[in-house]
């Protein structure tokens, strides 16, 4: 051993002070004076809650509070169901509590076959492949699917994971205005005939609830000759005769040519998952680098995922008891006055807009007084620089929760000024 | 008037409703740093620009051009094409 070696690296006692422009965290000190106003404004920090308890899928124990949970993605309720938690309960036994490795090598185990034929099943396609979260899902696939000199068309609306997914691959992105189908036909019309192209569309987009027109969308995608995909993350168990998402509710069964998806909100676990009837889906795998240079997820994650995936094949009375509860929220909040994100109850997310931070905030924190959370949602994960407070609603919220839900609403808005 | 200046005028145009300061334009006028646009701003007027001159000025593209003169340099290009 060399010297230098056998002496580890001495840093001075007193190491300097990073000069301002050389450190690397300087370019937060914008963001940190923005939330440290808020914070002395006095209003609890509305992107660290914690849950001290977890009660059900719609009540929780926060700051010491019993608390109505709206601003989950906990749509079909289906994280306390009995027979999944015994199935997480067994995998966890059987198996142990992770796989410590790539799909690839050692991380594939027998339940993340299961899950992935539980998929084929509820989606009735020849091929599922599963990520370790949604975001990774359309990370892999975007980047993997469109190579360089390829297109990808997206809607200008889109979720960050189908932002991150362009900007990891190789291939040329073009944006059209949200939910324009002739903003689409526009700009497909506008591209060079040769190179392959995908267009990226969301059934549910989750910030306003607002679903998107796919059969005149897919229609115009394939007469241009581009291949279709489409995220349902805020649409399965609920969208469709089977529970598939908006583009089965539309009838485009067969016409798109891939489905993302996650568990971490009607599945109620975690992770992400692409299905699709290509005949060369299966080399995604082999090409992916999101699939292939990441762990697995853990044994019991998957089996309760694969349990409750077969278990929303059937589940008609939570998916009616949902689009009850959507009704009832969104009709209440309208006839109250409030500025919401769509005319009707078009999906399971009902988001109430208002004028600006100040109010957001105010009313946040009055409704997380009165025992109810919501999510607080802010430019630029919203359209338009809007603030909103949005509610996703549970097959599991009781109609005596609603009318609490209201009541609330109605106090904290008439509070703020949003309603009179 | 040559094709460029012709070019520029319309991208000023285009500019004008966007331009809630009344900053003075040249080709070194820069969208984020003089005209202050934040992302959703460059979102529309891109889509504004695109319309205009019937192009399509890609995401990858768009990370390139910071000044006025670059994006009239662009469109010259993409109109050639």
């Amino acid at each position: 051993m060399t010297e230098a070696a056998a002496q580890p690296h001495a840093l001075p006692a007193e190491a300097p002070e990073i000069a301002p422009e050389r450190d690397l965290l300087s370019k937060f000190d914008g963001l940190i004076a923005e939330r440290q106003k808020l914070l002395d404004s006095g209003v609890t920090d509305p992107f660290a809650i914690v849950m001290e308890q977890v009660k059900s899928p719609t009540e929780a124990v926060i700051r010491g509070k019993d608390t109505i949970l709206l601003g989950t993605y906990n749509y079909m309720g289906m994280t306390f169901d009995p027979d999944v938690i015994a199935a997480g309960k067994e995998a966890l036994e059987k198996f142990g509590s992770g796989t410590n490795g790539s799909r690839m090598l050692n991380g594939t185990f027998h339940d993340h076959m299961e899950v992935e034929q539980a998929l084929r099943e509820f989606y009735g396609t020849t091929g599922a492949i599963v990520f370790s979260t949604g975001y990774m899902a359309n990370l892999g696939i975007i980047s993997t699917l469109a190579g360089k000199g390829e297109y990808v068309i997206l809607d200008a609306d889109s979720h960050a994971s189908i932002y991150d997914g362009c900007q990891q691959g190789n291939a040329e992105i073009v944006r059209f205005r949200h939910n324009s189908v002739e903003d689409l036909d526009k700009r497909l019309g506008r591209l060079p005939k040769e190179p392959a192209k995908l267009v990226v569309l969301e059934g549910v987009y989750s910030m306003m609830g607002d679903i998107a027109p796919l059969k005149e969308m897919v229609a115009v995608a394939k007469k241009h000759g581009a291949m279709v995909l489409v995220d349902e993350a805020h649409s399965m168990g609920f969208f469709g005769p089977n529970g598939r998402g908006v583009y089965e509710a539309q009838g485009l069964e067969g016409q798109v040519d891939f489905v993302v998806g996650t568990f971490s909100k009607s599945v109620g676990t975690v992770g992400g998952f692409v299905v699709s009837n290509h005949p060369k889906f299966e080399a995604v795998r082999l090409a992916c680098r999101p699939y292939i240079f990441t762990a697995s997820l853990p044994p019991s994650v998957v089996a309760t995922a694969a349990t409750s995936i077969r278990k929303l094949m059937t589940a008609h009375d939570k998916r009616e008891r949902l689009w009850s509860n959507a009704r009832v929220l969104h009709g209440g909040l309208k006839a109250m006055g409030f500025k919401l994100g769509t005319e009707n109850p078009d999906s399971a997310v009902v988001a109430v807009i208002l004028e600006d931070q100040e109010q957001a905030v105010m009313m946040w924190q009055a409704l997380l007084d009165g025992g109810l959370y919501v999510n607080m949602a802010r430019p630029p994960a919203t359209p338009a620089g809007i603030f909103l407070l949005r509610c996703s609603i549970c097959a599991e919220h009781s109609p005596a929760q609603l009318e609490t839900v209201l009541g609330m609403f109605r106090a904290a808005g008439q509070a703020v000024g949003a309603i009179s | 008037m040559s094709d460029r200046q012709a070019i520029f005028d319309t991208v000023a145009a285009q500019i004008a409703p966007f331009n809630k300061k009344g900053v003075e334009l040249t080709e070194t006028t820069t969208f984020q740093g003089d005209l202050e646009w934040d992302s959703l701003t460059v979102m529309d007027f891109v889509a504004a620009i695109e319309d205009e001159f019937e192009i399509i000025i890609t995401m990858n593209m768009q990370a390139e051009i910071e000044t006025v003169g670059q994006l009239v340099d662009a469109v010259e290009k993409l109109k050639q094409a």
